[in-house]
């Protein structure tokens, strides 16, 4: 027999909407798998189990409540839910993974969380994550290392890592995550699920901890394009407390049980298959393209011609947001505090216990990036060449719907595999930072596995806003595949 | 593309970091060879081409200025390292 574990939100709900499952017998169940994986995975900074098992006892009261009124009910009632510790839940310690939020108790909850809460979910507790959502393994959380499902001794990917990793190990149905740079579709190709990163601006960041501000959205990690789909339409919308956030219509989301894509327009970008790209994960892609072209859709080359400089230009406009944004941990408002002689003294002392390697890097050379001087050379020019790959993509979208492309060029690294140079930590990133500089949705989604066992990612990017081809696509494959269905064995001997 | 140790220094200043000797040093070397990857974007001919700050096709969103509800004092300062007399408590600014 299936264990709970292992269903998708959508059959939950339907058990829950028929009475055969209560939100308490599933809540209790997830907690009892994270119990046991958690010594090994670590996947989790702080745990919420009290909260979530009152929180489930008032989803069931509330279904019984309105046994006769069904349609009443929140949409996501009783349903468990991860949350990357970047995104602010009111009253629960969020430390984004670094030091000196050690200590941060939140007042408010982040916008993208709080209509989740309201659409009914039960929080089990606050992932892990790199510091400040920077690195692309997870391991430059200032707490622990989260372990790969697939292998124990290899990374979950990042930053979004503690949220993939309970989600591939089935602790959770779904999780939150956020994507600056590929933080949630790459450590959903590492895992083997699939995860949606949305329309600059269609998500509210409000409460989501600063990052890159340019850049920053927040996504949904599950195990199929549906469960991702269903989740997204209930957080995305306009928000008021977010100047960014957009008020685009939501296509309405029919994703139906008829894997046809006859009409869909499908892209191949040329620079997405270059040298260096493990053979094993270039041949499982154009597999799942041929794929998708026999459910119908038409496949053509297109052209993204200036994808090589994605990556020094992602490296040059982050760190300088980062930089900015981060000067607000001074010691004074909240945070940990070095104490000093002087005001001065409190700020570098902070600043310098509190972060990490991997933010004073960024910071460093973000400041570095916008100081007189080097303005021109640097952060000016880089964001002049975001116009260029803008516009590749706006280009692109003229004769296609979607373009399809690995999500990284590897399958999962040993942890400790580019410890000490970060320039081969960043080159991971290569194939996911573009979506971010053009603020276009991207869908990542199992497509196979490499000769160790290990799952490969496929990403669909869209144009503005549509989402709904990506989820449209993903969903077809799905339905006629069973890669996002496989789990990890977990050997915890 | 190679920064010296006092370019180092002085950028840690405007961030307001501190950092050992030895941070100094492994950022020198790791900022060097990161900028020196960032420098082929200068072949990049952008004489005509306006810079991207936000992807956002319309303008941002201004509210209307009106008065609403916002955090009490007491959650403002529950995350205050030092708080006195209901204000943020910090060292001298001035010496």
């Amino acid at each position: 027999m299936t264990a709970l574990v292992d269903l998708s939100v959508i059959r939950l709900l339907r058990l829950l909407d028929r009475g055969e499952i209560s939100s308490l017998e599933l809540t209790r169940s997830c907690l009892e798998r994270i119990e046991q994986l958690e010594p090994h995975l670590r996947a989790f900074l702080t745990l919420t189990p009290e909260l979530a098992l009152q929180t489930a006892q008032s989803a069931d009261r509330m279904r019984r409540a309105n046994r006769e009124n069904p349609d009443a009910l929140p949409p996501l009632l009783g349903i468990p839910l991860a949350v990357k510790d970047v995104l602010c839940l009111k009253d629960v310690r969020t430390t984004c993974g670094s030091k000196i939020l050690d200590n941060f108790i939140p007042p408010f909850s982040a916008t993208a969380v709080q209509r989740l809460l309201d659409a009914g979910v039960v929080v089990l507790g606050k992932t892990n994550t790199d510091e400040y959502a920077m690195g692309s393994s997870t391991e430059n959380s200032a707490y622990q290392v989260t372990r790969n499902p697939w292998d124990l001794g290899r990374v979950p990917g990042g930053s979004s890592g503690g949220s993939a990793a309970a989600v591939s190990s089935r602790m959770t149905p779904a999780a939150l995550g956020t994507d600056t740079g590929g933080s949630v579709r790459q450590p959903a190709a590492y895992c083997g699920i699939t995860g949606i990163k949305p329309t600059y601006g269609r998500v509210s960041r409000y409460g989501l901890v600063a990052y890159g501000s340019s850049l920053d959205c927040v996504g949904v990690l599950a195990r199929s394009a549906q469960d991702a789909a269903l989740l997204f339409t209930h957080m995305a919308g306009f928000d008021p407390r977010d100047a960014t956030s957009s008020n685009a219509p939501l296509p309405p989301l029919e994703l139906g049980s008829d894997p046809d894509l006859k009409g869909l327009r499908i892209g191949v970008p040329k620079e997405y298959f270059v040298a260096g790209i493990q053979p094993e994960v270039e041949s499982a892609v154009k597999r799942a393209i041929n794929h998708l072209q026999e459910l119908g859709a038409a496949v053509r080359e297109v052209s993204l011609p200036h994808t090589e400089y994605a990556l020094p230009v992602y490296y040059l406009i982050a760190p300088a947001e980062a930089s900015a944004n981060l000067a607000r941990y001074d010691g004074v408002r909240f945070g940990v505090r070095v104490e000093g002689e002087a005001m001065w003294d409190v700020f570098y002392r902070s600043r310098g216990a509190g972060f990490g390697a991997e933010v004073k890097r960024r910071i460093m050379l973000g400041t570095y990036a916008l100081s007189a001087g080097y303005y021109d050379a640097y952060y000016g020019q880089a964001q002049k060449v975001r116009t260029l790959i803008k516009r590749d993509f706006e280009q692109a979208f003229e004769q296609v719907d979607v373009i399809a492309a690995p999500v990284a060029p590897t399958t999962a690294f040993r942890i400790g595999e580019h410890s000490g140079d970060p320039l081969a930590m960043y080159l991971e990133d290569i194939f996911t930072l573009p979506a971010n500089l053009a603020g276009v949705p991207g869908l990542a989604f199992p497509v196979g596995f490499d000769a160790q066992r290990l799952p490969i990612g496929m990403q669909l990017m869209g144009a503005h806003f549509r989402e709904d081809l990506l989820f449209r696509a993903a969903h077809a494959y799905q339905q006629v595949t069973d890669w996002h269905t496989s789990a990890p064995e977990i050997s915890i001997g | 593309m190679s920064l010296t140790l006092s370019e180092v220094e002085h950028i840690a200043q405007l961030a307001r970091l501190e950092l050992s000797a030895d941070e100094k040093e492994r950022f020198r070397g790791q900022l060097s060879a990161i900028l020196e990857y960032a420098a082929r974007l200068q072949a990049v001919d952008t004489r005509q081409i306006p810079p991207t700050s936000t992807v956002l096709a319309s303008a941002c969103y201004l509210r209307p200025d009106e008065p609403g509800e916002s955090l009490s004092q007491a959650d403002v300062l529950r995350n205050a390292p030092q708080v006195q007399d209901g204000q943020f408590r910090v060292p001298p600014v001035l010496e």
